[in-house]
């Protein structure tokens, strides 16, 4: 009995702190921005001490990686500042910087604070002075956040580098396939492991306060809907249908879910109020019809359904049950997302042959292939509608890959055990 | 002893782990050295999962006949060869009738949960084929595993066509 403890102890002390599969990652930018922005971030260390986590860095990674911006080599650097009179602007013109970003960092007993300023090289102009603190554990997310503040004030868009990516992975086990849900910071850094399980794990969807999941999960020996705390792992089950229990999606109020289930005969869109636990069917068709997806507003889903013949995407207003077809351009489009604006639709689009992400303005109709790798799906936007992660396939491994909405910048997200596939961009 | 000193080291290291994890709270960003903002927790638990094993069933259908049954692309319509092997089943069903699970699959093309409507459609056809050459659809379960567990892990068309079946068991 004392041994099971032990074992028990290890095995949750293991799993939370699995080594990172991303331990030494570099992104591969594949493609960029013509021009991207020049920008030095300055070493942040504490008074010439290194911190546990290198936050310039993992700013620079962060900048970098949006395609629009091209940081400048720390080995290339004249001069190291830390506050804003210590700058010579000289040291950067000389390097092409356009901006600079410098920071100090101070120890208040097991806390950090770092007070950074964002500073427009050519004109000698200081465009703010920010602080920011947090634990030695929280380093990361100091960093996410300065990134975030330095690429709003230059970009004029949201950052989106303090999200998350929660996902699936597939390793083969005795020559089957053992699941697990993970999360990871947006870079892939920190990567936790939310659930083991030697049956499938798909579908995984965040709640609109990022605190919470909701997927699919075989465990039972049936597909069956699950939602998941993020912070205490406690776990509900929230389905126990005959047949398909599938394609989550929680409502941007946080209060239902739209779901697929298949217990009348064949798979229609429900939602569920989490309060009342009151199922609605919200579609009648003898076709399929699934992966409901909420517009912004919350009044009605975007979905796929074959109800036409092959895949299309359809949106389906919840008050009057009017089902209008959006998709007319390729002989398959499904599993849509809407990017935040309500206006952008992403999908799986298939035109000829090969599966590929696309985006369509619904105002204009203007369908455009955004990818062109192999076996593409599951895009999911970040909350800045900057960027789409998706699962591709490299060989016969499964990856990760980001493309920006105007398609203008690619990479591929650092490699990881086993087939990773399903990435689901956290909403803030 | 030794144990229980691991044990609770491992313990209060997860503890503390956790406790770290939880931020302090701020004040807003303002535009001045003072004022900070204090970075959220992103703290992540790990779940656990309790698997319930499956009744297993006996169908004494002869061994020869086969039991997975193969579709074409997006489509769920029983070919001649399959038809033939379940019209054995189904004589076999009749009069031993036991519990019989049907386990649709798709190949990786296309979506999954898309996929998962597809396997469970094709299960619904070799079930609604059993039921109509007298089989008691009451011991039929459809399960749908969509692309989620292939029979093939290749990538290529021998292997699609491998795993768009379903399984009878």
């Amino acid at each position: 009995m004392r041994k099971t403890g032990f074992l028990l102890s290890l095995c949750v002390f293991m799993t939370c702190w699995l080594p990172s599969a991303f331990a030494e990652f570099t992104i591969e930018i594949t493609q960029g921005v013509d021009n991207p922005t020049r920008i030095a971030i300055s070493p942040m260390t504490l008074g010439g001490r290194a911190l546990p986590e290198d936050i310039s860095n993992i700013v620079s990674a962060d900048l970098d990686r949006s395609g629009l911006f091209n940081s400048i080599p720390r080995q290339n650097m004249l001069s190291f500042p830390a506050r804003e009179n210590d700058v010579y602007l000289r040291d950067w013109r000389v390097l092409g910087a356009e901006y600079l970003v410098v920071g100090d960092v101070t120890d208040h007993g097991g806390s950090y604070k770092v007070t950074f300023s964002l500073m427009e090289v050519a004109g000698g102009r200081k465009l703010f002075t920010k602080a920011v603190d947090g634990k030695a554990a929280q380093l990361r997310d100091i960093a996410h956040h300065i990134s975030d503040q330095v690429y709003e004030t230059i970009t004029g868009i949201p950052g989106a580098f303090s999200t998350r990516i929660a996902y699936v992975s597939a390793i083969p086990k005795n020559g089957k396939m053992s699941f697990r849900l993970m999360v990871s910071d947006a870079d892939g850094a920190r990567e936790r492991l939310l659930l083991a399980s030697d049956e499938p794990i798909m579908s995984p969807a965040w709640s609109p306060d990022a605190k919470e999941l909701v997927y699919v999960s075989f465990e039972t020996g049936r597909p069956a809907i699950f939602r998941q705390n993020l912070a205490t792992a406690a776990r509900e089950q929230l389905t126990n249908f005959r047949g398909l229990n599938g394609a989550p999606s929680w409502s941007p109020d946080g209060r239902k879910l739209a779901l697929v289930l298949s217990k009348d005969g064949n798979p229609e869109l429900y939602t569920l109020d989490l309060a009342t636990r009151k199922f609605t069917r919200v579609t009648t068709h003898f076709a399929i019809d699934t992966e409901p997806n909420w517009t912004p507003d919350g009044k009605s889903l975007v979905f796929t359904s074959d109800r036409g013949g092959a895949p299309q995407i359809y949106k389906l207003t919840i008050a009057s049950g009017q089902v209008e077809r959006l998709t007319f351009a390729g002989s398959y489009n499904a599993r849509p997302r809407l990017a935040p604006d309500g206006r952008t639709l992403v999908m799986v689009h298939r035109d000829k042959g090969d599966f590929h992400i696309a985006s369509q303005d619904l105002v204009t109709g203007d369908l455009r292939v955004l990818t062109q790798t192999y076996l593409d799906e599951s895009p999911t936007v970040a909350p800045n509608g900057a960027m789409l992660i998706y699962a591709t396939k490299q060989g016969s491994k499964g990856v990760l890959a980001a493309v920006s909405l105007d398609a203008g910048v690619k990479f591929l997200l650092p490699a990881t055990v086993g087939d990773v596939r399903e990435p689901a961009w956290s909403p803030k | 002893m030794k144990n229980q000193l691991l044990k609770y080291g491992a313990l209060v290291t997860v503890v503390m782990a956790l406790l770290s994890g939880c931020s302090s709270t701020g004040t807003d960003t303002t535009d001045t050295a003072s004022a900070g903002t204090s970075v959220p927790s992103s703290q992540v638990s790990t779940g656990s999962v309790s698997t319930e094993g499956v009744t297993a069933t006996t169908l004494g259908t002869d061994t020869a006949v086969p039991r997975v049954f193969y579709f074409e692309f997006d489509r769920a319509v029983l070919n001649a060869e399959s038809t033939a092997a379940l019209r054995l089943h189904a004589e076999w069903l009749r009069d031993n009738p036991v519990n019989v699970r049907l386990e649709g699959h798709a190949d990786e093309r296309g979506t999954r949960e898309y996929n998962m409507a597809l396997g469970e459609r094709r299960a619904n056809a070799v079930r609604d084929f059993l039921i109509s050459e007298g089989v008691n659809g009451n011991l039929l379960e459809v399960i749908s595993y969509g692309e989620e567990s292939p029979a093939s892990l290749d990538s290529n068309e021998t292997a699609w066509a491998l795993n768009r079946r379903v399984e009878m068991k």
